[in-house]
């Protein structure tokens, strides 16, 4: 076993892992941080998605002893200070962008990073950017429309309710 | 001018609050205290006979609580099938048994051989490496049509062959049907596959078995749509334990689309093996593991006929059919290819004359049940392709074609055994013409074609049976439980109200939804009221959540429930405002005299129901809680026209989806925004299933897409923006709210428009000699077409 | 996956020694090896995680080549807009969360048959230096998932001499997204080279025959001619030998005509 240490939405959080032990499995196992989802075992469908110093990263294909000093945020660390939705989330509802809500936080921590880097992007940025985030219910149509809106931009033309 | 609440109003979810910000409760994020895990070894082999399972040594590997093999299981019960097909000479169907783990044989890889119980999931995992098992391998029986053929090995040695059931429907019709085809003008033949799909939700399935010894209480946590409809199967059928010692509770579902309706091996053993041990017992699916051990759907290969005659009038189709069971039946899979399929033939045409017959086949493949749309995406894709190659064959317009065939005059009874009862075929088509610029679509042909690419237009109708179902009839068709829906509405004192549904909700928004037909009712806020499902120990009974049935029928039941209420409050507000009941009017939450300026508000009868002070004491009970159980008189019948416009880069053979519009008639819609999600939702799977998905098996009964490498789902770039509209209501005659459902739309519609507008496009340059291409239409498989 | 000691150096040379040890693996960005590792196909005793190692670090330009430390991840690759192609490989690989764990060193020393990276590297005839030599990129290359690396030899760093003009087309298998065909052109004042990914048996190769005749004249006209024999391609459930055959004519064909 290893003793690890990370911030973890602003906290320090430490204990003690295995080797093998995944960054998502500490996340949900020790920390008791559910929100972060595995949907799959081949790093492809992205429900596990995070932050590590700053970047999207599958927690699910990083090991825990790997992050070991690193400034992790995850789903539950995204809303604003009084508790309220922040602007990612808020146009998730706003605009239907989930249904079952499994893939959703890894949409979230995707989405985030993309605006960060690209404060406006196309729907092709967009769609791009999600090719390692699989929704099963939405068919993307609202997650996209989600993330333009939370962008600033216009979306009344975008069709459907 | 849009609602903001009640019936018609997009009303925000307010579940996602949990979802976003990373609360929600699935299966996987409960833990019990002191709960051991589960690994199940499962065969690598399609077929074999198992010699010895040797769990000596790895019962002494580190964690280990307990080994347990199929021998633990011969005094349990197999996993029942919740419907027998009747065949076209009056037997029932061949049921073999399903042991919970493998018995004698394995029957296809993944078929679980032994359950190690350890601490952790690793340990569980290592002990199970060091469990020998002796199997003998036999041939495995992958091929349906070579399944059926005389001397075939047989997946189960007790039964006669591999043949679940040879049915045929109607079967009166036959000789009438054969006569049709003799006299017609015109027949087109097409044969095709319909692919095995893996339904994919994005939460894995997660049982938790918990046993409470002190009163011999057993609960399973499980992700399932239907928590009432595995506690009777697995109390029942499997273990033997009485529905009041047994809890099972489906919290927040990560996805369904079918393949959380039915009851899974790995349920009852955590069940089981909790009772055994004294312990809860946790098992979580990884992805590789669900794709060979959740049900899968579809799996169909047809060929269908249509007769026209000298004017083009549909006269008769005949369909023949061969249906993949997989080694074991499902909980629901004989009706699928059955009466969720042959009555549906007859789509939104008026033809005399059908014949189906299906034939359902054991192979050494993993179970194949209801997915998204169930038996219905099958019969559409037949029929829409045909009416396609038809309108291709004859040189007509393929909308005309099938504005020609329209069933016009409701209600409507086909020579498939239903009645629909409402419906505007024409409006839908008029509707999608417009939403889909179709007269625009030459001139974006024009556009793409200077870019280097063939554009085609493919157009779909399709008609469904939802909101099931009626259970004296299903009964008849074999069902073997009813399928009516249960709600209790508890109205509290203060006046918020909980209402315990049996629908379950996993991504289609009831909780939202439901409570703006109460509030609509009442006159009052819906944030008064919420909904509560997914425990048997909290809602009255539910038959769950599946073939697009929640509001039809659940929701029906909420009503009469709420209409019980409405009875009983307006007797109490009659007594507070001493007036007689029938001058009583409940509006905006107030009861009023009619009449008069007398009146009170929701709120004052509600806390009189439960502080009777000023109460009628000697004519009604005080407390305001109604339950009402709803069983419906008829399938209800979404319909709806969709257009699908494709390019196709014919060096590589890649297909793109270039525009998609959906006009679909749900009858009245509760909640535009949800019911358009819901839409969006299918399409995706529909477009899946055209262009990407399919489950393969070698011949050896390997399963060459088990994973998301090489199961290709669909992501974000894979699809357009949809244009989708249901302003086309026609509603439905029979149940209260007059609502169809619209959860499995998509993926019925989707698939025929995605392959009928690939067919166009390849005709626009010029390679016509192609006429049909199965899906998934992959780059690969247009190419080769183009240069067969 | 079966358990291991996991170990973070700070040095290339404490790398070299922590993966003498017995049973001991390298681990890069590990967006294979841990899938792999889940599927209980690997069990290595120690993994040697090099993700801390500041000199494999980053992209750096002189005399005409870039190099690329061995750590450097795909994102950063992209970012780093070296050259056209390379940039255009880098920024599609995976999708964005695989590109900002995994690393140019990991999916070179892989070597998987349908990798992007391999056609970079063949095709800017890019060497390979690890902790103990540099090897040319046609001598590296031995067949899917083969190198010509010694156990416990890290490469440390790739150089690439920076192409006049360059593109890389990559045909996406619809489920891993993987090539399912790629092909990186790259033409230099002394020559055209061309590597194909994803389609051969034999792992990623160069077709020499389309580097003739776009030697020269660099146009999709020059190898209008020309095909490939589809013996020796992958066959699988996305494609067969001879549609992976004409997906190497077709994007060759649209390499060269976007290169730049």
């Amino acid at each position: 076993m290893t003793k690890i240490t990370m911030t973890v939405n602003g906290k320090s959080a430490s204990g003690d892992v295995e080797g093998r032990t995944l960054l998502v499995d500490f996340l949900r196992n020790d920390l008791h941080l559910t929100g972060t989802h595995v949907g799959c075992d081949t790093s492809q469908c992205g429900a596990c998605t995070v932050h590590v110093n700053g970047k999207a990263v599958k927690s699910c294909t990083m090991f825990a002893a790997d992050a070991d000093g690193a400034d992790v945020q995850t789903i539950e660390g995204q809303a604003n200070e009084d508790g309220s939705l922040n602007v990612i989330q808020q146009a998730f509802q706003d605009h239907h962008g989930l249904q079952c809500g499994f893939c959703t936080p890894g949409m979230v921590m995707a989405a985030a990073e993309l605006l960060k880097n690209n404060p406006k992007p196309t729907e092709a940025d967009i769609r791009h950017h999600l090719e390692g985030n699989i929704c099963r219910c939405t068919g993307y149509h609202n997650i996209v429309k989600s993330i333009m809106a939370a962008s600033g931009q216009d979306v009344s033309a975008i069709a459907a309710e | 001018m849009p609602k903001d609440s009640g019936i018609g109003a997009s009303s925000k979810r307010r579940e996602d609050i949990r979802f976003l910000t990373g609360t929600g409760q699935y299966t996987d994020d409960i833990n019990v205290q002191g709960q051991a895990y589960v690994h199940f070894l499962r065969s690598s082999v399609a077929h074999g006979r198992i010699n010895s399972v040797d769990t000596s040594t790895a019962a002494t590997m580190p964690g280990v609580v307990r080994i347990f093999t199929g021998a633990d299981f011969e005094g349990v019960g197999g996993l029942p099938c919740g419907w027998q097909v009747t065949d076209r000479h009056g037997q029932p169907m061949q049921e073999p048994a399903h042991p919970v783990l493998a018995q004698g044989k394995v029957r296809h890889v993944g078929d679980p051989i032994a359950a190690i119980v350890a601490d952790s999931a690793s340990q569980a995992r290592d002990a199970a490496e060091a469990i020998v098992v002796d199997i003998e391998e036999l041939s495995a029986v992958i091929d349906m049509k070579e399944a059926v053929k005389d001397g075939a090995t047989k997946v189960h040695d007790d039964l006669t062959s591999n043949l679940c059931y040879d049915w045929g429907f109607v079967e009166e019709n036959k000789g009438a049907v054969d006569e049709a085809f003799a006299n017609a003008a015109h027949v087109t033949t097409l044969e095709l596959v319909n692919q095995r799909l893996v339904a994919n939700p994005m939460e894995p399935r997660v049982a938790i078995g918990e046993y409470n010894r002190a009163n011999d209480e057993s609960t399973l946590y499980t992700t399932s749509q239907n928590p009432h409809v595995i506690r009777l199967l697995m109390g029942a059928f499997v273990l033997g334990i009485p529905e009041h010692k047994l809890r099972v509770v489906a919290p927040d579902v990560g996805g369904g689309f079918g393949t959380k309706i039915f009851h899974y091996a790995e349920e009852a053993f955590c069940t089981f093996a909790a009772r055994q041990i004294n312990r809860a017992v946790k098992w979580t699916s990884s992805r590789s593991e669900s794709f060979m051990s959740d049900a899968q759907g579809r799996d169909h290969v047809t060929k269908i006929e249509l007769a026209l005659d000298a004017d083009n009038n549909f006269m008769a189709i005949r369909t023949d059919t061969l249906a993949n069971m997989g080694a074991y039946l499902s909980t629901f899979a004989p009706s699928v290819p059955t009466w969720l399929h042959g009555t549906l033939m007859a789509g939104n045409y008026k033809t005399p004359l059908i014949y189906v017959n299906v034939k359902a086949v054991f192979t050494n493949t993993v179970a194949v049940d209801a997915y998204r749309g169930a038996g219905r995406p099958e019969a559409t894709f037949q029929l829409e392709r045909l009416i396609d190659k038809a309108a291709r064959e004859l040189g007509v317009d393929p909308i005309a074609l099938r504005r020609q065939n329209f069933i016009t005059q409701f209600p409507y009874a086909t020579p498939v055994a239903v009645e629909y009862d409402t419906g505007n075929y024409v409006a839908t088509m008029d509707k999608l013409e417009q939403i889909g610029d179709l007269a625009g679509f030459e001139a974006r042909r024009k556009k793409s074609e200077a870019n280097g690419k063939l554009r085609g237009l493919g157009i779909n109708c399709y008609i469904e049976a939802c909101g099931i179902a009626p259970s004296a009839l299903v009964g008849q068709l074999g069902a073997r439980a009813g399928l009516y829906d249960a709600a209790t509405v508890r109205v509290n004192a203060t006046g918020t109200i909980s209402v315990m549904v049996g629908a379950h909700s996993h991504g289609q928004g009831h909780e939202t939804a439901f409570p703006q037909v109460v509030a609509e009712m009442l006159g009052i806020d819906e944030n008064m009221i919420d909904i509560v499902h997914g425990d048997s120990s909290k809602i009255p009974f539910g038959m769950g959540t599946y073939g697009s049935r929640s509001i039809a029928v659940c929701g029906s039941a909420m009503v009469r429930a709420t209409e019980k209420i409405i009875n009983k409050a307006k007797k109490i507000a009659s007594h507070l405002l001493e007036a007689s009941e029938a001058d009583i009017e409940l509006k905006d939450g107030q009861f009023s005299v009619v009449g008069t300026d007398k009146s009170c508000a929701w709120g004052d009868v509600t806390l009189a129901a439960y502080v009777p002070h000023n109460y009628p004491l000697e004519e009604i009970e005080p407390g305001l809680e109604e339950t009402a159980f709803y069983d419906p008189s008829n399938f209800t019948y979404p319909a709806g026209a969709y257009a699908c416009e494709v390019e196709v880069d014919t060096a590589t053979g890649k297909v793109t989806i270039e525009r998609f519009s959906a006009a679909d008639d749900f009858g009245n819609v509760i909640n535009p925004m949800i019911v358009s999600g819901q839409v969006h939702g299918g399409i995706g799977q529909g477009i899946g299933q055209a262009l990407l998905e399919n489950t393969v098996y070698d011949e050896n009964g390997q399963l060459l897409s088990g994973s998301y490498m090489d199961y290709a789902m669909p992501r974000a770039s894979d699809v357009p923006f949809f244009t989708v509209d249901h302003s086309c209501q026609t509603p439905c005659t029979h149940n209260p709210l007059g609502v169809k459902g619209c959860g499995e739309a998509g993926a019925i519609g989707t698939p025929p428009a995605v392959v009928n507008a690939v067919i166009d496009a390849l005709h626009s340059g010029g390679h016509t000699h192609v006429t049909h291409i199965d899906m998934p239409v992959s780059p690969s498989r247009v190419w080769s077409a183009i240069n067969g | 996956m079966y358990n291991f000691e996991f170990v973070k150096p700070s040095s290339v040379a404490d790398a070299v020694s922590a993966l003498s040890a017995e049973g001991a693996q390298a681990l890069g960005g590990g967006q294979t090896l841990i899938p792999t590792m889940k599927q209980r196909l690997a069990s290595p005793d120690t993994l040697v995680s090099l993700s801390d190692i500041a000199e494999m670090q980053g992209v750096s330009s002189a005399g005409g080549s870039v190099t690329i430390g061995g750590a450097t991840t795909h994102a950063d690759v992209a970012a780093a807009n070296a050259f056209a192609g390379l940039t255009t490989l880098a920024g599609n690989i995976g999708d964005p969360a695989v590109r900002n764990r995994g690393t140019i060193g990991g999916s070179l020393a892989n070597n998987d048959p349908a990798a992007c990276y391999p056609a970079a590297a063949l095709a800017t005839g890019a060497t390979i230096t690890t902790n103990a030599r540099d090897i040319a990129a046609d001598d590296y290359f031995q067949g899917m998932f083969t190198t010509a690396l010694e156990d416990g030899e890290i490469i440390t760093s790739v150089t690439m001499p920076v192409p006049e003009a360059s593109n890389y087309q990559k045909f996406e298998q619809p489920a891993s997204r993987f090539a399912l065909v790629g092909v990186f052109v790259a033409k230099y004042a002394d020559g055209v080279r061309v590597a194909v990914t994803g389609a051969s048996e034999n792992g990623v190769f160069r077709w020499s025959e389309a580097e003739a005749a776009l030697n020269g004249n660099f146009s999709a006209d020059a190898i209008a001619d020309l095909s490939i024999d589809a013996s020796g391609m992958i066959e699988d459930l996305h494609g067969s030998k001879a549609y992976r055959a004409n997906l190497v004519k077709v994007l060759t064909d649209r390499a060269v005509s976007a290169a730049s």
